[in-house]
């Protein structure tokens, strides 16, 4: 089967779930959630089945690339909607407050709905290698979740994230689509292979280049969600609904690296341009690291929090990119750049989803979002507490969890990098930010177990579907089992 | 097959904690098990001589670099599982069936995931699993300090070692991946420990490489042995942790960075060593001296234990130092005899804070005649913490000044560091028999009450006091193992 059927599929599942919308006599909507969930769950096993054999790299019309590592983020982007999915599944009692007074349940079906059409974006991303493409997949996605940030109407918090973000996107997007016309210009090339050839062939300037790139980091760090581009993630993602929160924060910035890492290879590959470019990345690195992890700890509301950790995220898997230029790359011991960053993004999926649907469930039943709303969980629900135990522990990269993994990994290159480069301030930078985040995601295990239940909380253990159930069984033995065999993952790449 | 069976006894029975099973009796019966296992081990390893790996169990986790989720012991892991598997017992067997505060899963699921951690650090044939497992006992210890803990600073005191060994372990994580990516072969970049230090041998890395990758190595497993100036986490958390927490740590975990010492820089990076022996030397009698008169000025009985605990760990470094074989056994010999001896002070310190309203040495007094059972085995813990002939820290002691002096033809800095770290011995007799003359001897101080509580759990206690006599008076019995 062509990969390309993977997307078409994916548009006809949002198209179906949208007729079953229009025609369903079913209040509450939750047949379109239920359709989507196991579309997904159809076309990702499609993806792992059928397509994952023919993993040639292979061109169809010179547009839309097909190789391994744009088959795993296209199983990023399916498994993150999917999640995604199930969160709003969950979180529909608290959404229906927001929507509409007149009929409690108007206007959900779309909010599930548009996340199959962003995941159809994402996907194309995964596969753009020209910069119309990229720039129009990512158009695609942004302008998704232009309507899901804002969705919550008759939240304050929701419309004003939602303006932040379209604002800011905006911005960012023509910083983007300028970027590519100064590219074009200097290069007369949008396909990057070619621009990777005419960098190296000597014929242009630098300057110009350099500020070409400039103003795509801008445009790419929006995305990822990079120091000095993040303003909008912290008001973002405490204004949005929960989903669409987890759904920013992983599929996003996923969608983001892919782009990142396809476009930043030939510039680090010419000798013309890497010296500035890797000076730009060390920059962007060490601010992010810093910024994020530092802002973070005083943080209270667990959004919030898990905004600025998104920050710091980026910022861990930025540290490897510098060290993507071809005469370190034959030096690396273990798996390359791109495979760890790769490996980091899906344990980042795997842990970050398994904290929000934590989140999801307390904060709907309870109405809560601030880590002080999480305390005595651990003994109203021993599940949910122990999955955020395990999901955060991930986080702060503490052993045998995916996120110490993809740690190691990144931190091997790192300071294998700095050996060869001698720049090690990087390093000291994420030795720092990593202590600080034990501190801040430690915060969130405290307000669990050690602290009492709030005296006005309501006492009464908090009732999980077995859908949610099942997932979080799911995420917990992913988490943990692919800290362990990391070749779970890696077996893909 | 065995090993693994060990290192993971004690996750399925937290396991089976979580998932209903009866608190204490779960914990204790996989102690129980775990206890006869790791006595079978040992018996094995004198039978074969220790020299070499036995049990060896091995699944590739990951090929480039070579990761391997392996376990296997020879002589020095068999001693240290030994250690783990006795002092879990004890700590379990302690701790009631009631937690103090509710929340009884998570009071008896914690120890047995610290106990996990050593022992899974402890058998690793693998660098990368070594590190990975210690970690394993971060959480347990937060929570357990922050929710059973004692004292009115235990939240402040829980974030301090929580921090303090996160940033630790990060800095030997660096020098880790240093180390195994200079000692990489020809595009066989491996993380077992035999092979890189076959590897060690074979390359021979430049002193300047040596230097420099074995400082983050020191700094990071010294953290975690509270070598001075890093050791102000230890004694707050040791005082403020619930008994066996206290146990499991001071006795098994923080011996990890000992371990990690003697079994990869010291090998792998002996230049590495000669570069930063000086400095080294001067920070052991930093923590045999000075913790040494910062533990005699404690007024709390919990915060002298675990200054006492930060002191002797100089001693362990003193036997690093010496860099042969004598001395070496010597560390691992101390490792072991005080493992047990802080164990089972802190055992001892556990019942008495059950009975007694207060640990301020100047107001307890005259218990001997009131509680004699603990007043006999305080003094036999003191006097083996002491260092006193016939228990097993004396005989360490003794070994590591035999290594300090063997084939010494002049007097060098080990050796004049070796004659100052002598007076430590003073300074311990000192703290010591001040602490049990104020406690057991004299009259009983005004305002104190005493608990009169029927349950004393001597047979942990005994068992403890026991070990140290049977080794003190035959160190063979564990030197035999270890490589001569």
């Amino acid at each position: 089967m062509p990969v390309y059927f993977l997307e078409i599929l994916i548009l006809l599942l949002g198209f179906t779930m949208l007729s079953v919308e229009a025609f369903s006599s079913d209040r509450s909507r939750s047949r379109i959630v239920v359709t989507g969930i196991t579309g997904l769950f159809i076309i990702f096993l499609f993806l792992i089945f059928a397509c994952s054999a023919s993993a040639e790299p292979y061109d169809y019309w010179g547009i839309y690339h097909v190789d391994k590592l744009a088959l795993f983020y296209k199983a990023i982007a399916i498994l993150t909607t999917l999640l995604v999915l199930v969160l709003a599944k969950d979180f529909s009692p608290a959404f229906k407050k927001y929507t509409s007074q007149s009929n409690e349940f108007s206007g959900i079906g779309e909010y599930y709905c548009i996340p199959v059409f962003v995941c159809a974006g994402l996907m194309w991303m995964a596969s753009a290698k020209d910069l119309i493409t990229i720039f129009v997949s990512l158009e695609l996605v942004t302008i998704g979740f232009y309507v899901l940030v804002s969705f919550m109407r008759r939240n304050v918090g929701s419309l004003e994230a939602g303006v932040k973000y379209l604002v800011l996107g905006a911005l960012s997007t023509g910083f983007l689509v300028y970027g590519i016309a100064w590219i074009f210009g200097v290069t007369g090339q949008f396909e990057i292979s070619e621009i990777a050839k005419v960098l190296n062939s000597g014929e242009i300037e630098k300057k110009p280049i350099i500020f070409a790139f400039a103003l795509l980091m801008v445009g790419l760090g929006f995305k990822v969600a990079a120091v000095p581009f993040h303003i909008w993630v912290p008001d973002v993602y405490q204004g949005t609904s929960m989903p669409v929160t987890a759904f920013l924060s992983v599929g996003s910035k996923a969608a983001g690296f892919i782009v990142l890492l396809r476009v930043i290879e030939p510039f680090l590959n010419s000798s013309l341009t890497s010296g500035s470019v890797i000076l730009i990345l060390s920059f962007l690195v060490c601010v992010t690291l810093l910024f994020g992890n530092l802002v973070a700890i005083k943080q209270t509301n667990v959004k919030r929090l898990l905004a600025y950790s998104s920050i710091a995220h980026a910022g861990f898997l930025m540290m490897a990119l510098p060290a993507m230029g071809g005469d370190f790359h034959s030096k690396l011991n273990g798996p390359s750049p791109m495979e760890s960053i790769s490996f980091y993004l899906a344990g980042y999926l795997l842990m970050t989803m398994l904290c929000f649907l934590v989140i999801t469930i307390v904060s709907s039943l309870t109405d809560g979002e601030n880590i002080d709303d999480l305390r005595g969980l651990g003994a109203r629900s021993p599940l949910l507490a122990f999955a955020m135990l395990i999901g955060v522990a991930s986080l702060a990269g503490i052993p045998l969890t995916v996120g110490f993994f993809g740690k190691f990994l990144l931190f091997n290159i790192a300071i294998q990098y700095a050996v060869f480069s001698g720049s090690w301030y990087i390093v000291s930078f994420a030795v720092l930010g990593a202590s600080a985040g034990f501190y801040y995601y430690f915060k969130i295990i405290r307000a669990m177990y050690w602290g009492g239940a709030r005296q006005d909380a309501d006492p009464l253990p908090l009732t999980i579907s077995n859908l949610s159930r099942v997932v979080i069984i799911i995420l917990l033995a992913g988490v943990i089992l692919c800290g362990v065999f990391p070749r779970l993952i890696l077996g893909f790449l | 097959m065995i090993i693994n069976l060990i290192v993971f006894i004690p996750i399925i029975a937290a396991l089976a904690i979580g998932l209903g099973a009866e608190g204490r009796k779960t914990a204790l019966g996989a102690a129980a098990v775990n206890l006869i296992l790791g006595v079978i081990v040992i018996s094995e390893l004198m039978r074969r001589g220790g020299e070499e790996l036995i049990f060896e169990t091995a699944t590739v986790v990951l090929k480039n670099p070579k990761l391997t989720l392996g376990f296997a012991v020879d002589g020095m892991s068999g001693i240290l599982v030994l250690l783990t598997v006795i002092v879990t017992f004890c700590a379990v067997y302690i701790s009631p069936e009631k937690a103090p505060d509710g929340r009884v899963k998570l009071y008896h699921i914690s120890p047995l995931m610290i106990s996990t951690g050593a022992l899974g650090a402890f058998c690793s044939t693998d660098l990368f699993f070594l590190f990975a497992f210690h970690e394993l006992a971060l959480i347990p210890t937060f929570l357990m300090i922050g929710f059973y803990g004692h004292g009115r600073d235990k939240l402040a005191v829980a974030w301090k070692i929580t921090i303090y060994l996160g940033v630790g372990s990060l800095v030997l994580l660096g020098g880790l991946i240093a180390l195994y990516s200079n000692l990489a072969g020809a595009g066989s970049a491996t993380f077992n420990i035999a092979e890189l230090t076959a590897n060690a041998e074979k390359i021979e890395l430049g002193e300047e490489l040596q230097k420099w990758i074995f400082l983050p190595l020191f700094l990071g497993f010294g953290i975690l042995v509270s070598l001075f100036p890093f050791h102000s986490w230890a004694a707050p958390a040791y005082a403020s942790a619930p008994t066996s927490v206290a146990m499991l740590h001071a006795g098994v975990l923080k011996k990890f960075g000992l371990y990690g010492i003697l079994r990869v820089a010291m090998p792998m990076l002996p230049k590495g060593f000669e570069a930063w022996e000086n400095l080294i030397l001067i920070l052991l009698l930093g923590n045999i001296i000075y913790v040494g008169f910062v533990t005699i000025y404690q007024r709390y009985l919990d915060r002298m234990l675990g200054n006492s605990s930060v002191m002797h760990m100089g001693y362990a470094f003193l036997g690093i130092a010496c860099v042969n074989q004598i001395g070496w056994n010597g560390a691992v010999l101390m490792m072991f005899a005080h493992g047990i001896s802080i164990a089972l002070l802190f055992a001892l310190c556990g019942s008495l804070r059950e009975r007694l309203n207060t640990l301020e040495l100047s107001r307890i007094g005259g218990l001997a005649s009131k509680v004699p059972f603990l007043a006999v085995t305080f003094g036999f813990a003191a006097f083996a913490s002491i260092g006193l002939p016939g228990f097993a820290n004396f005989a360490s002691e003794i070994t590591i000044l035999f290594g300090v002096f063997d084939g010494a033809d002049k007097i060098g800095n080990l050796q004049i560091a070796a004659i100052l770290a002598l007076w430590g011995v003073v300074i311990s007799a000192v703290y010591m028999l001040r602490a049990y003359r104020h406690i057991f001897q004299g009259d009983s101080a005004q305002g104190l009450t005493l608990v009169r509580l029927d349950s004393l759990n001597r047979v942990p206690i005994l068992l403890m006091i026991a070990l140290l006599l049977l080794t003190g008076f035959f160190p063979n019995l564990i030197l035999s193992i270890l490589p001569s």
